[in-house]
């Protein structure tokens, strides 16, 4: 199997492609930071991949999407699977207070993955079989003042992949939006840890059976499908009076 | 539901025993060994601590910066001619384990639960039901690099850094940290383990069914009935065994079994002396026939405690002791038997009491705590001045019989056992990194 990883340096896109290396898959890793990228790589060795290459790219660099993904079918010859996972949490309050905080952060978490999804799309389209998943987030579900810029982003993605699926079902083609709740990784280190936090290894091996199962929409943990479910059916008039 | 969506519970660090509670200042994660933290602007003493496996103070730093490795999970290399791995200091055993065995590998030592990191393996020397034949973890360590808090990353082997090499090793995590070591696995035919138990009914059958095994038997350890005093003292159950050799067995899968989780603390009445004497007493005659003969893969005979997840919350919230020491064979059966009558007449001792001879494998490491002789470690459930007052009164027969007793387990220890233990803490103290520190180590040592 071959295997495309976006943001490879992600706890969960970690995670996620041990269970790819496991089953001796050929990887090829994009990440922004060479060293982390290079750590991540020896590690799916040892796990087993049959082969890993890589690609150091900061993926909000629009314009080198194609010459990376070009580069990732000259390395792989094809792509079975392609899992996007880059993103930034930003800083909610900074975004508020600056213009350009806000459009970077969405560039970050939105505009980039709307490209690369044009881009493979496509050759999946073509291809007429393999899965792209994304991952999304529960933020996106509905909008709430602690971090509506970075659940805008993710909303984006979310009905953008609605629109992709819908198209690429025809061809045969998967496609898995994934909605991770809190996870328990770099990207939230700051954050105290509830009883709501998700080890990266489950939601990483969850985002893998989805990939396997060809899912649509999956919630990790599971129990972030009612929880959403009820935060969703709240009337705005109650909820716009909720400090969440 | 709000509290629940802003997450507010705090995370606490707590040692294996639940005992003694003690927060640092500030948790620092260490994500990347391309993006190591400045130690240096730390104004508190630094401590590393990964999953809190140790049973005291040892991995904790009150008021202090504990530096959480346990995301420094990731295999750097490994040499499948030489059985060499490499990895970074926060994998577990477990982990490895998981990777490793189907491709014909195993740990060089194992300790009684897989659920550690190698920094830990390493900075409490940790020793196994092999330690007669392979001596301690660190005896198979290659090659680790250390960071200190001056910025410099040392490389240390046998024949770089040598002293911080040997003060690293069983160095309980002061010399600086641990980034990532390399050591030597052993190679195996299958996943599973042929086992002897066999039960004895005194500390000198122990003794001899020890000596008859040591040869023979890559593992042996023995469970002992620790509240049965007079004819029947230092009854019960020896364990020996060795790595299954057929291939037939290879292809044999263990289906996996989830945990058992105790998901919360029992409450304190659960072991009393009564449930204990009962338990031990089933324990003891489980087995009809002196010898029983099987073959079981690795996990239930080196982990059994691992299927139960948090099992430490048996002793409820007041939390536990645990007190392991070895003493010398010269005259060691009569002490075994001197501690053994003690706890026995205190009523004190619990379930999980086990009895083994270490071999005369020398350690690597400078403040390592195995020596040849006879171990025994078991649990107290903690009841207070009581239960101190007996780990006091063990410590001085071990101290009396130029023994020692294992740091890694320990919360109580006084400054004048600890020095007396291990008088080499003079020698060792020259590799402390000046900005590290533990609990444990302010406690048997005099701050200048």
């Amino acid at each position: 199997m071959k295997v495309m990883i976006l943001g490879a340096t992600s706890a969960i896109a970690h995670e996620t492609t041990k269970c790819f290396a496991r089953d001796s898959a050929e990887l090829f890793l994009v990440a922004r930071d060479e060293a982390k990228v290079t750590a991540v790589a020896n590690d799916l060795k040892v796990r087993g991949a049959k082969r890993v290459a890589t690609f150091v790219l900061d993926l909000s660099e629009l314009e080198r999407h194609q010459e990376m993904f070009d580069s990732a079918l000259t390395t792989l010859e094809s792509i079975d699977m392609l899992l996007i996972a880059h993103g930034t949490l930003g800083d909610q309050r900074l975004c508020e207070q600056s213009v350009a905080e806000t459009v970077q952060q969405f560039n970050n978490n939105c505009t980039s993955v709307i490209s690369l999804l044009t881009i493979s799309a496509n050759y999946f389209e073509q291809q007429r079989h393999g899965c792209i998943a994304v991952i999304s987030s529960v933020a996106g579900d509905r909008g709430r003042q602690s971090n509506y810029v970075y659940g805008t982003s993710k909303a984006a993605v979310s009905s953008f992949l609605q629109g992709v699926r819908n198209r690429l079902y025809k061809a045969g083609v998967c496609v898995v939006t994934i909605k991770p709740g809190f996870v328990d990784t770099p990207m939230t280190a700051h954050l105290k840890k509830g009883p709501l936090f998700a080890s990266a290894h489950s939601v990483g091996e969850g985002v893998y059976r989805a990939m396997k199962q060809g899912s649509d929409i999956v919630y990790l943990p599971w129990f972030w499908r009612p929880i959403m479910l009820l935060i969703r059916s709240l009337p705005e008039s109650v909820f716009k009076r909720l400090s969440l | 539901m709000l509290s629940l969506f802003n997450a507010k519970t705090t995370t606490r660090l707590q040692s294996w025993g639940h005992y003694p509670q003690l927060e640092p200042m500030a948790v620092v994660p260490v994500f990347w060994l391309s993006d190591l933290p400045d130690l240096a602007a730390f104004e508190q003493p630094v401590l590393p601590f990964a999953y809190g496996r140790s049973y005291g103070d040892s991995c904790l730093n009150e008021g202090g910066v504990s530096l959480n490795v346990s995301y420094l999970k990731r295999f750097i290399s490994f040499d499948p001619k030489e059985g060499l791995l490499r990895c970074e200091a926060g994998m577990s055993l477990a982990d490895i384990l998981q990777v490793v065995v189907p491709r014909g590998w195993f740990l060089p030592v194992s300790p009684g639960t897989k659920f550690v990191s190698v920094g830990g393996a390493i900075a409490n020397d940790i020793h196994g039901k092999n330690h007669h034949k392979a001596g301690t973890f660190g005896c198979h360590v290659t090659r680790f690099e250390v960071l200190r808090s001056n910025g410099e990353r040392l490389l240390c082997s046998p024949y770089e850094n040598r002293e911080l090499f040997c003060a690293t090793i069983g160095g309980l995590g002061l010399t600086g940290l641990i980034l990532w070591a390399e050591f030597r696995l052993k190679p195996i035919v299958n996943s599973f383990i042929d086992i002897e138990s066999i039960r004895f009914s005194s500390l000198d059958e122990f003794l001899q069914l020890s000596a008859d095994s040591d040869l023979d038997f890559e593992y042996t350890v023995s469970w002992v009935d620790c509240l049965c005093g007079g004819s029947k003292l230092g009854r019960g159950l020896f364990m020996r065994g060795n790595h299954n050799r057929s291939q037939e067995y290879s292809a044999r899968r263990m289906p996996a079994k989830l945990p058992l989780v105790i998901p919360f603390d029992l409450p304190s009445f659960t072991l009393n002396t009564l449930t204990v004497k009962a338990f031990n007493e089933v324990y003891y005659h489980k087995q009809l026939s002196k010898v029983v003969r099987r073959v079981l893969s690795y996990e239930p005979f080196f982990y059994p405690l691992d299927a139960i997840e948090q099992w430490n919350r048996i002793y409820g919230k007041r939390g536990f002791l645990q007190y392991q020491c070895v003493v010398p064979f010269d005259n060691g059966g009569e002490v075994m038997k001197e501690l053994l009558r003690r706890i026995s007449r205190s009523g004190e001792g619990s379930f999980l009491a086990v009895l083994k001879t270490f071999g005369d494998v020398p350690s690597t490491g400078m403040l390592s705590f195995p020596q040849p002789g006879i171990t025994l470690a078991l649990d107290f459930s903690y009841r207070g001045k009581k239960t101190l007052q007996l780990c006091e009164e063990l410590d001085g027969i071990v101290r009396q019989s130029r023994g020692r007793v294992y740091p890694a387990k320990d919360a109580r220890m006084s400054r004048e056992s600890f020095q007396t233990y291990f008088p080499q803490w003079h020698e060792f103290e020259r590799s402390i990194d000046p900005k590290f520190s533990s609990s444990f180590w302010r406690r048997v040592v005099p701050t200048v």
